[in-house]
């Protein structure tokens, strides 16, 4: 109990950078992919190609060569970030091009006789959007979108690849230097506790969507 | 007093119909009735704005409008073959959606006017309702309210009676005609006769009546 004290300072160090990745990329990735998921319905060939590339490109390689290249890659060519910037802007491209394909799926399900009840009632486009077809999104993407949110949670672990200390790597550091499996136990359990989080406030938010059909 | 005028409507070579016209007294129901793919809901289509003609103009009271103009579309009221009534939103707020995004009228002043037209149509118990909880018949009343909430001049239905059985059949007779008496103006697109023989002040046959060269 005594060495959990101990280390708890550097655990906590790493569970603020982890949770700090996690809430930028839900705050960054959400509003971009919807975007993105809307460009690749656009009309213009030239938008849609633009997309498919950008996502192709993201669901094709590696989060973890993304972040080598942004933070590595881009300096070399006169692009800095500091750490933290490269790592929540790697998350951030990458997660909002799994979403985008996420919400496309949902916009797909809307029936066009939505929009053209909200046409004839004299709803504009964007009146339409937010009003009538997101909510209904919304309902439909929520179940796949927990899948992305758990997996962030996990995700979160390849910013050490970029030296930043997180909670997986404040545990490594622990249990490296005491010869010890104690600091790994204690972020499984850190992991464990927080997609159970996400899992709880998604089946509520699953439930409170259940009232209509 | 309505009058349709030299409505045109092509899909490439093949003519829908063309140089269509058509009159409504105020109060009036006019049924356009003829065997499906005819065209007829997409005469009514073309009315509301859903697809473009090529020519038409519509006089409404006095005020001309060519087709296609979105101050035209918010002048009549479609009550869709399958309803399309917003499945996220309450009946109530089914109702007070349009009136209050569209033409900024107050929450209060909306909620009235929909209690109103619920009350009207016996849907007073099914206000807080879902349209997944409500029958087609009561469906198709609450998608006539919803029309009926944004003051249209005339209001249209696209086969109201496909899908449902004789005694929901004659709730909506009766419906019509009570709006009759209110003085509501309505244009029916059906192929289902004697329901056209009990609601019809004027039939007009889509397939004999109309010019396609």
């Amino acid at each position: 109990m005594n060495y959990f004290f101990e280390i708890l300072p550097n655990i906590t160090a790493g569970l603020k950078m982890t949770l700090g990745i996690f809430f930028v990329t839900i705050i960054g990735s959400i509003p971009l992919g919807i975007v993105v998921s809307l460009a690749m319905r656009s009309p213009y060939f030239s938008i849609r190609w633009l997309v498919n590339g950008y996502i192709w490109l993201m669901r094709g390689t590696p989060l973890l060569l993304q972040l080598i290249f942004i933070y590595y890659g881009l300096a070399m060519v006169g692009v800095t970030f500091t750490r933290f910037d490269a790592a929540a802007f790697a998350f951030i491209i990458n997660y909002a091009a799994y979403l985008a394909e996420i919400f496309r799926g949902g916009l797909q399900a809307i029936p066009k006789g939505q929009f053209d009840a909200a046409q004839v009632l004299g709803l504009n486009k964007i009146q339409t959007f937010f009003k009538i077809v997101l909510p209904q999104v919304i309902k439909i993407v929520v179940p796949s979108f927990g899948n992305e949110v758990v997996n962030l949670v996990k995700d979160t672990s390849l910013i050490y690849v970029i030296g930043l200390g997180d909670i997986l790597r404040a545990g490594s550091i622990a249990a490296a230097r005491d010869v010890s499996l104690v600091p790994y136990v204690i972020v499984g359990v850190l992991y464990l506790i927080m997609t159970a989080i996400v899992t709880l406030a998604l089946r509520y938010s699953e439930k409170r969507l259940n009232v209509w059909r | 007093m309505i009058k349709i005028k030299n409505l045109t409507k092509t899909y490439g070579d093949k003519v829908i119909f063309k140089d269509l016209s058509l009159d409504l007294e105020d109060a009036e129901i006019l049924v356009v009735t003829g065997p499906s793919g005819s065209g007829k809901t997409t005469l009514i289509k073309t009315l509301t704005g859903l697809e473009d003609a090529q020519a038409g103009e519509i006089d409404l009271n006095g005020q001309t409008y060519q087709v296609g103009d979105p101050a035209l579309a918010a002048k009549i009221g479609l009550i869709f073959q399958d309803f399309n009534l917003f499945p996220h939103l309450t009946v109530r707020k089914n109702l007070t959606l349009a009136p209050m995004t569209v033409n900024k009228v107050s929450a209060a002043e909306a909620n009235t006017k929909a209690d109103e037209l619920l009350e009207t149509l016996g849907l007073t118990e099914q206000a807080d309702s879902y349209p997944y909880q409500l029958s087609g018949g009561q469906k198709q009343r609450v998608g006539i309210a919803r029309a009926l909430a944004m003051n249209p001049q005339i209001i249209a239905y696209d086969e109201p009676t496909s899908g449902l059985d004789g005694k929901t059949t004659d709730q909506v007779v009766q419906v019509m005609l009570d709006l009759k008496k209110a003085g509501v103006t309505q244009l029916v697109v059906t192929h289902d006769l004697p329901f056209a023989d009990q609601v019809a002040d004027t039939v007009f046959d889509f397939e004999k009546e109309v010019r396609r060269s």
